[in-house]
């Protein structure tokens, strides 16, 4: 490196100065001047039917959704919500009225200001059509009172309501393009929706790609940084990947392969992080059918649980990049104990809880099948294989059942067409939208995948969760989570194995890659390109 | 001449039908309907979603009525909206197409033109470096799974050098005028065309050899020579184009092999074809839009063989006297 001027022609003095200012700036050097322009070319595997998240949930339509459509509220690297659409935002002393204060200036793609009769409209649509109706569930009236004012009446407090109003949940649509007496799930607009978020969609090809160009109108003053993003679709994780390496995309979520993970970590020019999942809140786990004759029996869960050693799947099969799962929720999440049962790995307590329970040794022969979800390698397959190498050490026989493809393992498991099934299920931020579902009794639901297919209902639980949804104290409602958690691991209807290893890769030129609890699902107004 | 044009036609007609009819049956055999595929796109879904869907998409009525509502519109050209994607397959369809016929004619023009000449000069001298050589070539090409040929290549020329990209049909970042992007699908067109292509000019090089073969022990490639006509002239004017006529009559009836052969090319370069779509339809049950494809694709056969009996004809005019 060159000496610069200043060292080599002032005097010492003036270089111990230097040097105190190079000190001082030097935090500020991690955040250098973002550089305008420039097209990010983001990969993925996930194909999304269409664009309009109000009415599709999904990581598919949610990525490209929080690009085109602004929130109330978005979310940074904690569970701390943040002003996005709404500039302020107040509770009532009972917590059942939640008044917002919108953004002056802010405008859709077509130039039409945002006002908070679109904001209710959008609201509506999305507490009639969205598939994860208890985010909103408890809202009885969404007002109006002037253009910059939403209110939220609720009939009782309903503190998961600030996660909903984020990136990927509520998007708010213009009600004069989409308010057209057709049906919003079907609506063609859905396509090449008219947003009010940073970027706009210009073309969507299914299946191939989706470009979304800067809206230069977008509320928060010099924000996108971005000119475009183009979101190309490969037809799997090693495509996506070797384009990476190829240099034909810069950033690529979601990767979850530990394999191409620890390769890409050699590779020259990457960075990689597992940061931005906290709000999905993946967990890879073993559901079991709690009306098979053995399975109903407590204590053969139990044995199961205690037979299968989670540092074998982290480690071993995922190559020490995955984390280990013991609850409903992910570490990261706010609800998340230390006390619960955790079934640390105990082939002793095994074998006597299987003996106690009439099985095992000298008791009658258990044979077992077990599913899981095609097409998911290293975090389904390769599980379902150990669980079946596992439980053959306590003396029960697993079979592994395929299926080939998704529908046939939905339809199986959703028909209580099974034993015990490897699962993949997302916390959705917030116990009331992606926890309660599994558990509750009213959720037993036939036919219905990702709902209580396991069975199990357990009155002490179904208090507890739906106390806990209700009350607005946080630290209170933290304790109840526990209690819940606690009970539904003594009980065990499923087996927690590991956080998915949901991994972000992005070419070093990549500034500030979408790392909030959203992650991908956050809007990426602050991402740039460094030339 | 115009009743054998008719009849043909009719047994296209028939055909389409029958395969419209059959398809609709075999699918419903596939475990788990498209609102398992989109509750399970969407994250989980509750029971009114699950329903909502499955009567838009008129999937509560029973499957004749089903069967008979889709002939309906199917006849008056109507192939329904994709379930998956929510617009018409028609357009859907469409806009795959071109894609597919530039990845088979280009694979297959590539594996008639250079599998010929390579059957050819393998015939010259059946026992010669050169003949073994194309039989080696020939017996790996065919037997190489295609996707196995496919993916070897991107791992050579896209990954280690890379010469080629890697998945794709254009450059959606690259700007430029018609020229720079017909240079890109170009450029993105060579990797799977080889791929797909390898396979068949494998065939038709053994096929060619095998034919010329046969061909030149034949009176009249003796008495050409006898009559000093040239070497070269004999192979090429006198025997090739006789020995050419399997070579098209199989070329043709391949057609809706090669077609097949073409989704798994297209899924191994993401090549934004019909094959493409139809694999991931598959997979999401969405049911008018596997049916519209495979409707299309009978159609692409029919006329393929339709053609395949023209070219044979202007080959061989013995063949037009017949009948």
């Amino acid at each position: 490196m060159k000496l610069t001027p200043i060292f080599s022609r002032r005097t010492l003095l003036g270089g111990v100065a230097a040097l105190i200012v190079l000190a001082c700036s030097s935090p500020l050097f991690a955040q250098e001047e973002p550089q305008r322009g420039g097209t990010l070319v983001m990969a993925s595997t996930q194909k999304p039917r269409h664009l309009n998240a109000a009415v599709q949930s999904g990581i598919a339509t949610a990525v490209p959704a929080a690009q085109i459509f602004a929130t109330l509220l978005r979310y940074g690297e904690d569970f701390t919500p943040q002003p996005y659409l709404a500039e302020s935002w107040e509770f009532s002393p009972d917590n059942k009225v939640l008044t917002l204060k919108l953004r002056q200036g802010a405008t859709f793609h077509d130039g039409k200001p945002i006002t908070s009769e679109d904001v209710i409209w959008s609201l509506n649509v999305v507490k009639d059509n969205h598939p994860f109706s208890s985010m909103l569930e408890p809202v009885e009236a969404f007002e109006a009172p002037d253009p910059q004012t939403v209110v939220i009446r609720m009939k009782t407090p309903h503190p998961a309501i600030l996660l909903a109003l984020s990136s990927a949940l509520t998007p708010i649509l213009p009600k004069h393009v989409f308010d057209d007496g057709q049906d919003i799930k079907s609506n063609p607009k859905n396509n090449l929706p008219v947003g009010s978020g940073p970027f706009k969609v210009t073309k969507f090809e299914p299946g191939q790609y989706i470009v979304l160009e800067r809206y230069d109108g977008f509320f928060l003053e010099g924000k996108p940084y971005l000119d475009s993003i183009v979101i190309r679709q490969y037809q799997d994780a090693n495509s996506a990947v070797l384009a990476m390496e190829s240099g034909e995309a810069q950033l690529y979520p979601l990767l979850d392969s530990t394999r191409l993970i620890r390769r890409l970590e050699k590779a020259q020019g990457m960075g990689l992080t597992d940061k931005g999942y906290a709000g999905i809140g993946p967990i890879n786990w073993l559901a079991f059918n709690t009306k098979n004759p053995a399975l109903s029996d407590v204590r053969v869960r139990q044995a199961i649980g205690y037979a299968i050693d989670r540092n074998f799947v982290t480690k071993a099969l995922h190559a020490g990049l995955s984390k280990p799962a013991i609850e409903p929720v992910v570490e990261s999440s706010p609800f998340f104990t230390e006390d619960v049962a955790r079934y640390d790995f105990d082939l002793d307590k095994a074998k006597a809880l299987l003996t106690e329970a009439g099985y095992g040794d000298g008791g009658k022969k258990l044979e077992l099948q077990i599913d899981y979800i095609p097409d998911i390698e290293e975090q389904q397959r390769a599980v379902a294989e150990y669980v079946k190498a596992a439980l053959a050490k306590i003396g029960i026989t697993v079979s592994v059942r395929a299926s080939p493809d998704f529908p046939t393992w939905a339809q199986r498991i959703s028909n209580y067409d099974f034993d015990m099934t490897m699962d993949q299920v997302f916390n959705w931020g917030d116990p009331v939208i992606g926890v309660n579902r599994t558990y509750l009794c009213s959720n037993i639901r036939e036919g219905i995948i990702w709902s209580n297919t396991q069975q199990y209902c357990n009155e002490n639980v179904d208090k507890l969760l739906n106390e806990a949804g209700v009350e607005a104290d946080q630290a209170r409602r933290k304790d109840l989570y526990a209690q819940a958690f606690k009970q539904i691991t003594d009980d065990i209807p499923i087996h927690y194995i590991n956080e998915v290893p949901y991994h972000t890769v992005y070419n070093q030129a990549v500034q500030n890659p979408p790392i909030s609890i959203w992650g991908p699902m956050g809007p990426m107004d602050e991402v740039w390109l460094k030339q | 001449m115009a009743y054998r044009i008719l009849r043909q036609l009719l047994y296209a007609a028939a055909l389409i039908l029958a395969v419209l009819v059959l398809n609709f049956l075999l699918i419903q055999l596939a475990p788990g309907d498209p609102a398992e595929v989109i509750a399970g796109e969407m994250g989980g879904a509750n029971a009114e979603v699950m329903a909502a869907i499955r009567q838009q998409y008129g999937l509560d009525k029973p499957i004749l009525t089903q069967l008979g509502l889709y002939l309906g519109r199917a006849l008056q050209g109507d192939l329904g909206t994709s379930y998956f994607y929510n617009r018409p397959v028609v357009e859907l369809i469409l806009s795959r197409l071109g894609p597919t016929l530039l990845l088979v004619t280009a694979a297959l023009a590539f594996a008639l033109i250079v599998g010929t000449r390579l059957g050819v000069m393998a015939a010259r001298k059946p026992r010669g470096i050169a003949s073994t050589l194309v039989t080696v070539l020939s017996l790996v090409g065919y037997s190489a799974p295609v996707f196995w040929t496919g993916l070897m290549l991107v791992i050579l020329f896209a990954a280690k050098i890379p010469l080629f990209p890697v998945a794709g049909m254009i450059n959606i970042v690259k700007q430029g005028g018609p020229l720079v992007r017909a240079l890109d699908i170009a450029h993105h067109l060579v990797l799977p065309a080889l791929t797909l292509g390898l396979v068949y000019l494998a065939q038709y090089s053994r096929l060619t050899r095998a034919s010329m073969l046969e061909v030149l022990g034949a009176d009249y490639i003796r008495t050409a020579r006898a009559k000093g006509v040239s070497e070269r002239r004999v192979l090429n004017h006198h025997a090739f184009r006789n020995a050419l006529l399997p070579v098209v009559t199989v070329a043709g009836m391949q057609f809706g092999a090669i077609i097949s052969g073409a989704v798994l090319v297209e899924t191994v370069f993401s090549w934004p074809g019909l094959g493409t779509l139809a694999f991931q339809s598959i997979l999401a049950r969405d049911y008018p839009t596997v049916l519209g494809i495979l409707f299309f694709s009978t159609l692409l056969v029919i006329i393929a063989n339709l053609l395949t009996d023209f070219v044979s004809r202007l080959l061989d005019p013995r063949l037009a006297k017949g009948h």
